[in-house]
């Protein structure tokens, strides 16, 4: 029994199938990836495991407990945080306290109302966020101005605002997209180093093979909707079927 | 059944100019995508175009006439307006009681030239920055516009009468077999409506069979794809803004004989004709148009005895109930586009 | 003082100085000179200062710090009004249980309309605090009458109730005995200073009411309304749920508002339906912009600016222009008299409107972000000081959250 169990998941935008009875199970302390072809329905299967959208048919059993219908805020309570494609932390805000917010989310539940206290008597949360923004090598830029910083950046402190919540599952939306291949080497090896010290699970969407084959332990590839295979990168390089719908030109 | 209608024609007048408003907002609010709170003050210098021209043609010069004296036996001074001296008596005082109509010809160019200077001189600078600045900057121009207008022709209303041949009422009931004296409708107020028919037609026909009209309504559509088809949309637009502009200072000169204007006028109806936008579909032409009938018959209905003595105050909220009761529901308004700043 | 650092200590005790010295502070210029016209030391008008400061720092909470702008302040300020008026006709002119009544009243208001208004954003919250604002605003003119007293507005009448009237009870609105309207003058040489127990009361509420906007600015809380601003949906997805966040900001804003009605009423007992017209909530809305909105002093200055302009800017009349100008040639004079004649006396909305658009279009942040802009020149022009630090660097970008 997986961490994440969806079963018979559809959805319909109209007169599109989008998702077409998937069927998915994520195994704890694995890297999952997803991969598959543009408009495969990878951000849309995402955004169901989110509570962004909601499946018009199927179950999404996460540790046991359904996610369907729950709000993405009770969602990410249940333990899943979400990387997106484009960096989305809180610009206006400085680098330190785009950490702490998680660091309360997660000690406070989803709603407390702390209006006297100074955040700068929070002992334990400051020392946590300066803790994760260490991890990340950020530590000096704990003052900036995040809408300043760069690209890269930002991710990282994505990435940080995520990890310090010690989510059970990180769901990661193509986490290289847009890197130099030095820059998705680190990356690479920062995701490698968070699965196996922290424990996390991972389910990646990626276009890169590079990042998919130097990661995964599990591939499901998707096509129009519909799960392909779903095995070890091994067997899915060798996959005739997967290579002629989606590898062809890659390998 | 002739209860119902008499409200239905009641409601006509001020749907009509709801109507209009709320055409020339959402239309620039589908265009530029600017939310433009100052939209009001447009309508009010419509009405103001009305009684400057109304002023102009009552500019007189005195002259003493001998064959007259006054009470005292002193020959009298007479004021007689230059346009009857230039025209002659009769057409001269024509000119001047038709001088509400006559308006239209002067505040056509003066509400096109006030679009374009606002759009070019503010407006443009305004399309990146969030909704609630150009709300702001928006507010603000309208305290300015209405200040300017109060400076200059004081905070009563002025009246500005119908011509002659158009005041008084007209008999309606009688037209579709009701009894006389049943309906009887101010015939300004109908011509108000069969203008504004003709308005609406207008802007309708020109985006829809123009070129340009259809340009216009692409980029309302996708404005980016436009953009990369190297049509120059941003010029386009800002003739849009001229003619909501002017859809709204036309709506203001013919209001004059059913509402005196005042400075404030343009604020009085600039919160209702949003509540129209909003609840038509922020960004949908039949959508403004359709609410804006709607709520001005909704709000003469409410104002009926009977629906006051059953819900007591109706008549003062139920554009708003209806507003919230929309937002509430249907975001998007009646007809407006799914996704248009729904969240 | 507890719960906040030094910097903020300090900043805090220059306020509360500020505010406390205010009939020194705004009574430069001795009694009878020239300039005497621009004294703002008298009670009423500094009674407006502190109490649409708080009306204004409120509004702020929630706009500031949310981003949520809300065009119906005003219907918060004007039920703190008529709950306090009703007291003194139940009760007596003592204006504590009004002021309780008040807070109460309008955190109650508030919770419904904001309940409502909070399941949209952007302009639709706008239109929907706007319409519920008008709806406020016409039923009390129609149908609320026997609690509203409709146009005449709500006033106390001497066959009113007023349980707790003794014998010795003061007929006019108290502070256990302290009457709001006794004042004391002092004669320093030419300058005559006015002490009034209602300014100092209003003052003190004040003081405690920027003291508790510092707390929840500084608070988690205040990071969590700041963190709504800036990404609603990273917000989500971090398993925070903002509706109540934002509903919190609202019925504290109101509450605010209330209360400064509630003082409103304390200064004059009167209430009318005319303070909950839309064009009072975008005083509200001017009064925060103009100042610096998201800062903790921008919304009292921008209140207190608003309010000295609208009082001196309308006294100024055609004598008094041609008093100024009168050094210059006949023509001349004339001339600049005409050319600011439309700003000052009843044309000073114009200016005010001016001032609104050229703040919006060239100071974002408002009068706080002049001054910041104004102290950093200064600061260039000695060399020897370092660099501005990273947080500085942080201030000079739009919004720049809680800046002194």
């Amino acid at each position: 029994m997986g961490i994440l169990e969806v079963k018979g998941v559809n959805k319909r935008f109209g007169g599109l199938q989008a998702l077409g009875d998937v069927n998915l199970s994520v195994e704890e302390n694995t890297v999952h990836a997803i991969i598959g072809p543009n408009g495969a329905g990878k951000s849309t299967l995402l955004n169901c495991l989110v509570g962004k959208l909601i499946p018009d048919t199927g179950s999404v059993m996460f540790a046991g407990q359904s996610v369907l219908g729950r709000k993405p805020h009770e969602i990410n309570q249940m333990g899943i945080s979400r990387v997106f494609q484009t960096p989305e932390i809180f610009a206006d805000l400085t680098v330190l306290e785009n950490v702490m917010i998680p660091c309360f989310a997660k000690r406070d539940g989803s709603f407390r109302m702390h209006a006297i206290e100074s955040v700068g008597s929070e002992k334990e949360i400051l020392e946590m966020a300066e803790q994760m923004l260490a991890d990340v090598n950020m530590l000096e830029k704990r003052d900036m101005h995040s809408g300043s910083l760069s690209r890269g950046d930002k991710r990282r402190l994505e990435m940080a605002m995520c990890l310090v919540q010690q989510p059970r599952l990180l769901l990661l939306d193509e986490p290289t997209a847009g890197m130099a291949r030095a820059d998705t080497n680190n990356t690479i090896d920062l995701l490698k180093e968070i699965n196996q010290k922290r424990d996390i699970t991972m389910c990646i969407i990626e276009h890169d093979m590079h990042v998919v084959f130097s990661l995964a332990q599990r591939i499901t590839v998707l096509a129009q909707g519909t799960p392909l295979v779903e095995d070890t990168p091994d067997k899915i390089k060798g996959h005739p079927k997967v290579r002629e719908a989606y590898l062809g030109e890659a390998a | 059944m002739d209860a119902i209608f008499l409200q239905i024609l009641n409601g006509l007048d001020k749907g009509s100019a709801y109507a209009l408003i709320a055409l020339g907002l959402t239309l620039i609010f589908g265009t530029l995508g600017v939310v433009n709170f100052a939209h009001g003050a447009l309508f009010m210098i419509g009405a103001f175009c009305a009684v400057t021209l109304q002023r102009f043609l009552n500019l007189s010069y005195s002259a003493v006439d001998e064959t007259k004296t006054d009470f005292l036996g002193n020959p009298m001074v007479v004021k007689t307006p230059y346009v009857e001296g230039w025209f002659g008596p009769e057409l001269g005082q024509a000119i001047i009681a038709w001088s509400v109509p006559l308006a239209i010809l002067l505040a056509i160019p003066v509400m096109l030239f006030v679009g374009f200077a606002m759009e070019r001189g503010l407006i443009k600078h305004f399309y990146k920055r969030p909704h609630a600045d150009q709300i702001l900057v928006t507010f603000g121009l309208a305290i300015v516009l209405q200040e300017i207008i109060k400076y200059y022709f004081g905070a009563n209303p002025i009246q500005t009468p119908a011509p002659p041949a158009l005041v008084g009422s007209f008999d309606f009931g009688v037209l579709l077999g009701f009894d006389p004296n049943v309906i009887i409708y101010p015939i300004w107020r109908l011509v108000y409506f069969i203008f504004a028919l003709v308005i609406i037609c207008a802007v309708f026909a020109f985006l829809q069979f123009t070129t340009f009209g259809m340009v216009v309504r692409a980029g309302m559509a996708d404005r980016e794809t436009v953009g990369l088809l190297g049509i120059n949309i941003d010029k386009r637009f800002t003739i849009m803004f001229g003619v909501a502009a002017s859809v709204a200072g036309l709506a203001g000169v013919m209001y004059g004989p059913i509402l005196a204007p005042n400075y404030h006028m343009g604020m009085d109806f600039l919160v209702l004709s949003f509540v129209v936008v909003v609840v038509g579909g922020m960004g949908s032409l039949p959508g403004a148009v359709a609410a804006g009938f709607i709520l001005g018959i909704l709000q003469s209905f409410a104002s009926m005895n009977e629906v006051k003595a059953l819900m007591p105050g109706i008549d003062q909220i139920v554009i708003y109930l209806i507003a919230i009761i929309i937002l509430l529901t249907r975001p998007r308004g009646l007809m407006g586009r799914k996704g248009v700043m729904e969240d | 003082m507890p719960g906040l650092d030094r910097k903020d200590t300090r900043f805090f005790i220059l306020i509360v100085a500020a505010t406390l010295l205010m009939p020194f502070i705004l009574q430069p210029f001795p009694e009878g000179s020239g300039m005497a016209q621009f004294n703002a030391g008298y009670p009423d008008l500094m009674q407006r200062f502190v109490i649409f400061g708080i009306f204004a720092m409120g509004f702020n909470i929630l706009f500031g710090l949310t981003g949520y702008l809300s065009f119906g302040h005003a219907a918060f300020l004007g039920v703190g009004s008529y709950a306090t008026v009703w007291m003194y006709k139940l009760l007596g002119f003592n204006v504590v249980p009004g002021l309780i009544l008040a807070v109460i009243c309008s955190a109650i208001f508030a919770v419904v309309i904001g309940y409502v208004s909070l399941r949209r954003s952007g302009i639709y919250f706008s239109i929907l605090t706007l319409a519920f604002a008008e709806m406020s605003y016409r039923l009390a003119y129609s149908v609320l009458t026997p609690i509203t007293n409709g146009e005449t507005g709500l006033q106390v009448y001497s066959n009113d109730p007023q349980v707790l009237m003794g014998p010795g009870s003061p007929e006019s609105t108290h502070f256990f005995g302290l009457e709001m309207a006794s004042s004391y003058v002092m004669q320093i040489g030419g300058w005559a200073f006015t002490f009034n127990f209602g300014f100092y009361f209003a003052a003190a509420i004040f003081i405690a009411m920027f003291y508790l906007t510092m707390r929840i600015f500084r608070s988690p809380f205040g990071m969590m309304l700041r963190a709504v601003k800036s990404n609603q949906q990273r917000m989500n997805y971090t398993g925070l749920n903002s509706r109540p966040y934002t509903l919190a900001a609202f019925v504290i804003s109101g509450s605010y508002a209330g209360l400064a009605g509630g003082l409103l009423a304390a200064m004059d007992p009167l209430a009318g339906a005319e303070r909950m017209f839309w064009t009072e909530s975008g005083a509200v809305v001017l009064m925060t912009i103009l100042g610096g909105a998201g800062t903790l002093l921008g919304p009292v200055l921008g209140a207190g600016f608003i309010k000295y302009f609208e009082n001196i800017f309308s006294k100024i009349n055609d004598n008094v222009l041609h008093g100024w100008f009168a050094w210059m040639p006949d023509g001349l004079e004339d001339f600049m008299v005409a050319i600011i004649h439309p700003f000052v006396g009843k044309g000073w909305h114009l200016t005010l409107g001016l001032l609104f658009m050229a703040v919006v279009i060239f100071l974002p942040g408002g009068l706080v972000e002049g001054g910041q802009r104004v102290a950093r020149i200064f600061r260039r022009r000695d060399k020897k000081a370092p660099e501005g630090s990273p947080e500085e660097q942080a201030a000079e970008q739009r919004n720049p959250g809680p800046a002194e």
